[in-house]
């Protein structure tokens, strides 16, 4: 028997470490800068790559490996990776001067500067083309911040102004017609002479937009003149805008030092900053913001509800079939697939209760078929999280009250306490280790599910968070991204699988960190109360 | 003799064995009519507690029949009996810490002051702010050694720092705790030794200023030497408050108390003065009882 036992909890070890192991391992390999080789065929032909593994076909025995080739835009099948026969292959050099380019589209770059042409830049001269290209670059990065970003500002709150006015125009709209339905002709002069005046000020609103957008498109089209020429392994040029790259790096002239740096600077990316191409490139600081978010959402509307039902049930309810009846549905609630909770919080939350919210309050919006409460948010998806962790919360709270010795109850009632001040100052100081302990259960378990947020409101490109800078500064009713969502998305609805593989790895590690480091919170929690409530007397 | 130790939560009716019957002892066979009408006069002068006619039930079964019997006033009363007599039960009603079980039925009446207990309209917390408690297990609470003492204070919303320090080194002194915990009476009350927690609990119970204070086998779980500290604290605290005390150990009750009452399935065979009992008893059961050839 005890070598069954041990084996089976050796088992279950085992498991746990590969799966953590093999995360770990890829993911944390992911930002390391690879050498870029030059690999020269045999039959004289280069191209520059990273390589990655390698593989025998069991049918004709051929050895292949597998370079990150990169450079999409160029391969005629748009692949940016590909296997050569290994005995195709006569040398691979490692040359110093092969930079690595990461660019808003189109994936990695590799190859070798030529020249730089930055005919509306102002630069120094310079014999070194390298450093030409640095000065280019932070010149039109300094432009680009200069001319183009404020528009974009401008442009944006132009949109939300015009948003407004367009909001304002479905009212009156609607406001007009219902007027229309049941009064005498005349009353409509008011509004009448208000849908005049928003429609002068969409009209002036988009007259502006229009222009800035003309202005924008200039400065882009000056800006992007400027490029930098780069020869690709197999001799091509090509120029590539300056504007285009977002960083460039040299991997085979980087010492140890440089790489670490260039390590820790792509990882303040990932949780800093927006994704990239199909989120397969860039940061994840939204999908990161969305989960924390949703968990705290979900913790606040599903703890204080478990435990007052607990509270219920451990100290108020009296006894019986009932109180029974009610515990065992509460114990299967936890056990009830998520997709369940998904389908009813979409039916429940957001067109029951979002659809009412928005008859009351937007009916001219939803008469145009722009719902706003009544589709997918964050406040939808963290109230049916709630919903699907609150019987663990309730559990362990009824849980927690039940153990508390007799005496503890007796002794505070003895001194003529109530039950009320019994409750708040002996037991569920004394309970609130225990209902910890269900709190983490339902925080690890709501910051891993993904099955009902794919139905209330996760998406796969949120282009604003919950939570920003304007008015009213908390939006409930938005869409948001999510880790959970963002490794199936990346990793199993995106065209190019192969690209998006390392960021599946990093997403799954900073899920599992993220989840991790909030449990060993409350754990931590958990055991100074502990320490606090419990000791070997009692 | 010896006391025994029992857990905390008692099942008062619940048939348990005997902890030493003696081997050849005649049980005394008695009908409980009999018993009952047997019952000397058992009052005195100026009772701060008189229960008359008091029938408990627990459930179905009746555990106390038809006590009526005065607690005096400033004095120590002992109650002794076998395990299962009702002795605790009794005690738990003088309280109305009962209430706590659902099963539990009385009649008759209990008057503190001329007040009766019993009747379902009274404020039980006030009740038990007068009547104090003591259990066989001592309680103390998850929080410092101050808050313990201050609790019946703070839940009756008093929150004066100078009423609360002032009661809390009172009633520390009054438990004789105080020169053992002064300097840390802000750490944990879980800390202290069994010996210490029970002091703190009667400490807690002093502390709220009650007219009574109900002790439940308070010594059944601690070592000779915490057991002579309080007896000793009870010897003192005789005089300013009316005891009542449950216990096991005769040596004990015949120690502490003044007046001794002899508990024997649910009624009440004898009470009288503690010497009287326990010199020179009515009842031939007490007699036996005491000198161990049953319970």
């Amino acid at each position: 028997m005890v070598w069954a036992t041990g084996a089976a909890l050796a088992a279950v070890l085992f498991f746990t470490i590969v799966l953590l192991g093999v995360v770990v391992v890829n993911a944390a390999a992911v930002f390391w800068p690879e050498a870029v080789g030059l690999v020269t065929f045999e039959d004289g032909s280069r191209v520059l790559g990273v390589r990655l593994d390698s593989a025998v076909n069991p049918d004709t025995g051929v050895r292949t490996v597998r370079f990150k080739t990169g450079n999409r835009e160029l391969d005629p099948a748009r692949l940016d990776f590909h296997w050569y026969e290994a005995d195709q292959i006569r040398e691979i050099a490692y040359p110093e001067d092969v930079f690595v380019l990461e660019r808003l589209e189109n994936g990695n770059f590799y190859g070798f500067l030529e020249a730089v042409r930055a005919p509306n830049l102002d630069l120094p001269e310079t014999g070194d083309s390298g450093e030409g290209f640095r000065w280019a670059l932070a010149a039109a990065r300094a432009k680009q911040a200069a001319r183009i970003v404020p528009l974009t500002d401008q442009l944006s709150s132009l949109s939300d102004r015009l948003q407004s006015v367009r909001h304002a125009v479905l009212r009156a709209e609607y406001e007009k017609k219902r007027v229309l339905a049941g009064a005498p002709a005349g009353a409509t002069a008011r509004l009448d002479a208000r849908l005049a005046d928003l429609a002068e000020q969409e009209h002036e609103l988009k007259a502006q937009s229009d222009a800035l957008v003309v202005e924008q498109q200039g400065q882009e089209a000056e800006l992007g003149q400027n490029a930098a020429v780069f020869r690709t392994g197999s001799g091509a040029t090509v120029e590539i805008p300056l504007v285009e790259i977002v960083r460039h790096y040299r991997p085979n002239a980087m010492g140890f030092g440089q790489k670490v740096a260039h390590y820790f600077s792509k990882v303040g990316e990932l949780l800093t900053e927006n994704p990239r191409e199909s989120n397969t490139e860039g940061g994840l600081f939204p999908a990161i913001f969305g989960t924390v978010m949703l968990v705290f959402l979900m913790a606040v509307s599903c703890f204080p509800l478990g435990v007052l039902a607990g509270i219920y049930l451990g100290e108020y309810a009296k006894e019986g079939p009932l109180v029974r009846t009610v515990r065992i549905a509460v114990n299967n609630l936890a056990g009830i697939p998520s997709i369940v909770y998904g389908i009813f919080g979409l039916g429940f939350f957001v067109y029951g209760i979002g659809g009412l919210i928005d008859l009351w309050f937007f009916p001219e919006r939803t008469a145009n078929n722009m719902p706003t409460f009544g589709t997918g948010g964050i406040l939808w998806a963290s109230l049916t999280l709630g919903l699907l962790t609150v019987p663990v919360v309730i559990v362990s709270t009824e849980e927690a009250l039940r153990t508390i010795p007799r005496g503890l109850r007796e002794g505070s009632y003895a001194l003529g306490a109530t039950r009320f001040q019994t409750l708040v100052r002996v037991l569920l100081p004394m309970a609130s280790p225990g209902m910890m302990t269900g709190f983490i259960l339902a925080m690890a378990r709501a910051a891993g599910e993904v099955a009902p947020l794919m139905i209330t409101g996760v998406v796969k490109l949120a282009p604003d968070l919950p939570v920003d800078g304007a008015f009213p500064y908390f939006h409930p009713d938005r869409k948001f991204m999510h880790l959970g969502f963002h490794i199936y998305d990346i990793g199993f609805q995106s065209p190019n699988v192969e690209a998006s593989k390392p960021m599946v790895y990093v997403t799954t590690m900073l899920l599992l960190v993220i989840v991790l480091s909030m449990s060993s919170l409350a754990i931590w929690l958990r055991s100074r109360m502990r320490r606090q409530f419990h000791s070997r007397t009692i | 003799m010896q006391s025994i130790p029992q857990p905390a939560i008692r099942k008062p009716f619940m048939d348990e064995p005997n902890a030493s019957p003696a081997p050849n002892a005649a049980r005394p066979v008695l009908t409980k009519a009999a018993r009952s009408a047997d019952q000397g006069p058992c009052t005195v002068a100026d009772p701060i507690v008189r229960a008359e006619h008091l029938y408990l039930y627990y459930g179905e079964s009746e555990a106390l029949t038809d006590i009526t019997m005065d607690f005096p006033r400033n004095q120590v009363t002992a109650l002794i009996g076998p395990s299962g007599c009702g002795k605790s039960t009794y005690l738990r009603c003088l309280n109305r810490m009962n209430d706590l079980i659902d099963a539990v039925r009385t009649a008759g009446s209990i008057r503190v002051d001329g007040q009766d207990v019993l009747d379902p309209s009274i404020d039980v917390i006030e009740l038990r702010r007068r009547v104090g408690m003591v259990f066989q297990k001592a309680t103390p609470f998850p929080k410092s050694i101050y808050e313990n003492v201050a609790y019946g204070l703070r839940i009756a919303g008093i929150s004066s720092r100078n009423t609360l320090d002032e009661t809390v080194e009172r009633s520390l002194k009054r438990a004789a705790l105080w020169d053992e915990v002064k300097d840390r009476l802000q750490e944990s009350a879980l800390g202290l030794s069994g010996g210490q927690h029970q002091r703190l609990c009667i400490a807690r119970a002093i502390a709220v200023n009650p007219e009574i204070i109900l002790m439940d086998e308070p010594c059944s779980a601690l070592d000779p030497r915490s057991t002579t500290r309080i007896e000793d604290l009870i010897a003192e605290l005789r005089g300013e408050y009316t005891i009542i005390i449950v216990t096991h150990n005769m040596q004990q009750a015949a120690r502490v108390s003044d007046h001794t009452a002899f508990l024997y399935e649910g009624v009440l065979v004898e009470f009288g003065p503690t010497k009287q009992v326990f010199t020179n008893p009515v009842k031939k059961e007490t007699e036996d009882y005491i000198t161990g050839r049953f319970g």
